[in-house]
């Protein structure tokens, strides 16, 4: 059936920003779809979200969250706050709860808060 | 009485939508407007027939959906992409077309093989064979690979998993060669080689134990050669040849319908002695009339100058 990403993923802030890690398995079933993926994808130049669940349900996720975050940071004229990433995030995988299975940790750097790691778990 | 027959006729109509059908599709038959984009009322149609026969304990006699049951692989090697496809597709356990064209044209630079729904993975290589053709009009430069893989996934996420197709999309750009993998819920991966269908398990171990990074136009082609044909034979939904596709970063193409044909039938065929009778000569058929169209040549016409006000 769907593909799905029976997961690890990690993040953790430190003084300067954040470090973010994951497994590459990507499985349907008992089968291995893809042995090396990358489940660390970028929403922002600072700000990256760790993606566990269904990987159609969060590539399409992230990357609706990457094109709103990147209007808004054109508006704004400076880097995005991981806290607004965070807060797209949860958005959409609140308004859609019954439709989607993604379970998300935003995390990146910005200049007010420093690093800092948001988890936005199914629902 | 007439006048009564018929809307009597129409409220039996209206109530057989009503019982079991959702909203939309009871909007639908009350109004019914042309609309764009797909229409999966056959789909709600054929489950619920299904579900009815099942509570009479009647077999249904549905027809099957032509599937690809399929194996199809594409690696990225040092100067482009190989894309590899077998060429059967099933009805259920019926061989419907023995040798069918799995790999579709996408773009001048960029191909797609298809696994799944036939219906499915052609349309969705129509479609975005569209989209690029009007994209590149508008932009003016070269398609390129990641677009034709977002617009894909796009389009499969927004029908939810309904459109069966599984797709491995590969080409070149000025970026270099690349290769993608889309499942039909609209999760891709970008990856140097992949195999997708039925027979993906057969192919796959083929291709790991066979891959290296940066190989030869060569070696790259044999693997996945060898890769289709370990569908071919170990996988009963893939069959017949193995198709193979040669995109180059020269900008070069090369499609080679039936590369191996490991299950040629022509020399059992010509074994087979034909009674006189259905052997027809040629010059039977008579000719009752022939006629003949001149060609029209076809002139440019300078455009006439613009009205100047």
């Amino acid at each position: 059936g769907e593909v799905d990403l029976g997961t690890s993923i990690m993040a953790v802030e430190f003084e300067g920003g954040v470090v973010l890690g994951a497994d590459s398995r990507t499985s349907t079933g008992t089968y291995i779809a893809n042995r090396a993926s990358d489940k660390l994808t970028p929403v922002h130049d600072r700000v990256y979200c760790c993606r566990s669940g269904s990987a159609a349900d969060t590539q399409a996720v992230s990357g609706m969250v990457s094109m709103q975050l990147g209007g808004h940071a054109t508006e704004l004229g400076r880097l995005p706050a991981v806290k607004t990433a965070a807060s797209l995030f949860q958005r959409i995988c609140y308004e859609y709860k019954d439709r989607l299975m993604a379970g998300i940790i935003c995390a990146g750097y910005d200049e007010v808060e420093g690093g800092s790691v948001y988890s936005i778990p199914l629902g | 009485k007439v006048l009564n027959v018929i809307f009597t006729v129409n409220l039996t109509h209206l109530k057989m939508i009503e019982d079991s059908a959702p909203l939309f599709i009871r909007e639908q038959a009350l109004n019914p407007k042309p609309q764009g984009g797909f229409n999966f009322e056959n789909w709600h149609r054929n489950e619920r027939l299904q579900n009815e026969f099942r509570a009479k304990g009647i077999s249904s006699n549905l027809p099957k959906v032509m599937l690809t049951g399929t194996t199809i692989c594409g690696c990225v090697y040092k100067d482009g992409v190989v894309l590899g496809a077998d060429t059967r597709a099933t009805g259920g356990s019926e061989v419907a077309d023995k040798n069918c064209e799995k790999i579709g044209y996408i773009a001048p630079n960029i191909y797609c093989g298809g696994a799944g729904t036939a219906g499915d993975t052609f349309q969705m290589k129509k479609l975005v064979s569209s989209q690029l053709d009007l994209l590149r009009l508008s932009t003016g430069t070269q398609s390129r690979v990641v677009t034709a893989n977002t617009i894909l996934k796009q389009q499969l996420f927004k029908h939810q998993g309904h459109i069966s197709a599984a797709l491995i999309v590969g080409g070149v750009d000025c970026t270099g060669p690349h290769l993608y993998n889309i499942y039909p819920h609209g999760s891709s991966n970008k990856v140097p080689f992949c195999t997708m269908g039925s027979g993906s398990l057969a192919a796959i171990s083929v291709m790991e134990s066979t891959y290296k990074p940066d190989m030869t136009e060569e070696e790259a082609v044999e693997m996945a050669k060898e890769a289709i044909l370990s569908g071919i034979f170990n996988d009963l939904g893939s069959g017949s040849n193995c198709d193979i596709t040669i995109i180059r970063c020269s900008g070069e193409v090369t499609r080679t319908r039936g590369f191996e044909k490991p299950n040629d039938t022509k020399l059992l065929r010509d074994k087979i002695r034909h009674p006189k009778e259905l052997v027809v000569p040629s010059g039977s058929t008579k000719v009752l009339e022939s006629s003949f169209l001149k060609y029209i040549d076809v002139q440019d016409v300078t455009a006439p100058e613009p009205m100047m006000i």
